[in-house]
């Protein structure tokens, strides 16, 4: 599962653009992970604050 | 509300603006924005070439926040590397650049979008296109809440780095973290950056990729980073970021932080498909060596408004129409996006200590061109060895 720590997200969209299932919203200031998400983990590496974090499985 | 327009443009960066704006000259046009706020916040480094910006808008001093008028390079040994146009202005003209100030400047493109006859829309998103026998003939739209559906003869697609609009028509434009810049920027006070520079630090700590200063008046600046995502090396780009002002200016106080991410990637295969252009970001048309993006997505979106004019006269928009728009912006910018992809991917495997070589080989010579054209030629003059791999390109 991805997480989202809202203390960090930018609301910049960098995850967006690199998920591979198409499964990320950004809403203004939200970020919703949709149920599709893999945990592949690509938008934890591309994040530039590093909100994002993987854990356990998909 | 409306159910029908001629032509739909999702997103009001400055590629929807210019493509709603062209459009609306002769059709019914709906300019939607997801954020409620258009500009803002700023996604950007704010750097453009003025030449290119003039085609567009008569320069207004309200969004410009900076003239520099030459470009410095550092390699990570110090070594610096100047271009200036000031000499050269009188034969070629001016191609100095403007630090703008994307948040007015936005809204202003918006704006004359909307004098021209679009209808704009904010806190309004698309959630999906209308698709019917392989045809994209409206969007899906949520405003403040509520669901609606929007036919269009045609659909421009400006809706920045993180595109849905290509993907639920069938296009990928999904990047590979190697073809992706993560960034970061601090709009910072206490600067000492001198006003006429625009300065870009190339190699260690920031390697894949490259950190820049823009001034934009009164001791202010523009201080940010973008690293290539495949070669971030477990540390965010924020990490670099603060290592690189600590070291550079640790005077600076932040503003501003900003966040963000290019599209470096190699042109897409298809920017269209029935009833559907994509325009901008959303298109991958930023410059992948310079990750520049602002002047494309306007000159794209420009042609994109034509073409989608045409198709709407003439009933038809198949992507045997819609094809002229995919021809044009090839032929027009495309070469330079082609080129300077190949050059990318080859100064991204440089050692810092060949970036260090080459920046010393070329040291103290007279570049009056502030293009990447300009200073490559005269690389490869001094480096022909090291730089085989890209001769051909020039």
């Amino acid at each position: 599962m991805i997480t989202v720590n809202i203390e960090r997200c930018g609301h910049c969209g960098a995850c967006v653009a690199v998920c591979p299932t198409n499964s990320i919203e950004l809403i203004e200031s939200c970020l919703r992970i949709g149920d599709t998400c893999t945990t592949c983990a690509t938008c934890v590496t591309v994040c530039p604050v590093g909100a994002l974090t993987a854990e356990g499985e998909p | 509300m409306r159910d029908e327009y001629d032509v739909v443009v999702v997103g009001a960066g400055p590629g929807g603006s210019i493509a709603a704006r062209t459009a609306a000259e002769e059709c019914d046009v709906l300019l939607i924005e997801k954020r409620q706020e258009i500009g803002s916040p700023v996604r950007c480094a704010e750097g453009v070439k003025k030449t290119g910006l003039q085609k567009f808008i008569q320069p207004d001093e309200k969004w410009i926040a900076g003239e520099p008028e030459c470009a410095r390079i550092y390699s990570p040994d110090g070594t610096m590397v100047e271009l200036s146009e000031a000499l050269s202005q009188a034969l070629v003209g001016s191609e100095v650049g403007y630090v703008l100030e994307r948040k007015l400047f936005d809204r202003e493109l918006a704006k004359s979008a909307a004098r021209a006859g679009a209808h704009v829309m904010v806190r309004t998103r698309a959630t999906g296109l209308i698709i019917k026998d392989d045809v994209v003939q409206g969007v899906k739209i949520n405003r403040l809440g509520e669901d609606f559906d929007i036919r269009a003869k045609v659909v421009i697609g400006a809706d920045g780095v993180e595109s849905k609009v290509g993907r639920w028509a069938g296009i990928n434009t999904t990047l590979k973290l190697k073809d992706i810049g993560s960034c970061a920027q601090y709009y910072m006070t206490n600067v000492d950056a001198s006003e006429d520079y625009c300065d870009f630090y190339l190699g260690s700590p920031v390697q894949g990729g490259y950190a820049w200063v823009f001034p934009k008046g009164d001791k202010t600046a523009n201080i940010g980073l973008g690293v290539v995502a495949s070669r971030l090396n477990g540390k965010r780009s924020i990490d670099y970021l603060d290592e690189f002002v600590s070291k550079i200016f640790p005077e600076g106080q932040p503003v501003e932080l900003v966040m963000g991410a290019v599209p470096v990637s190699d042109e897409l295969k298809s920017t269209i498909a029935n009833g559907l252009m994509l325009v901008g970001d959303a298109a991958h048309h930023c410059d992948p060596l310079t990750g520049g993006g602002v002047i494309n997505a306007m000159e794209g979106g420009k042609i994109a408004g034509d073409v989608a004019r045409k198709a709407v006269r003439e009933n038809d928009a198949a992507t045997k129409v819609l094809t002229e728009y995919e021809t044009t912006w090839r032929a027009s910018f495309g070469k330079k996006l082609k080129r300077n992809y190949k050059v990318k991917e080859f100064f991204i495997r440089l050692s810092d200590e060949e970036l260090n070589k080459l920046a010393r080989s070329i040291q103290g010579a007279k570049i009056e061109e502030m293009t990447s054209a300009g200073l490559l030629k005269h690389l490869l003059k001094a480096n022909p060895k090291l730089l085989l791999g890209i001769r051909h390109l020039l």
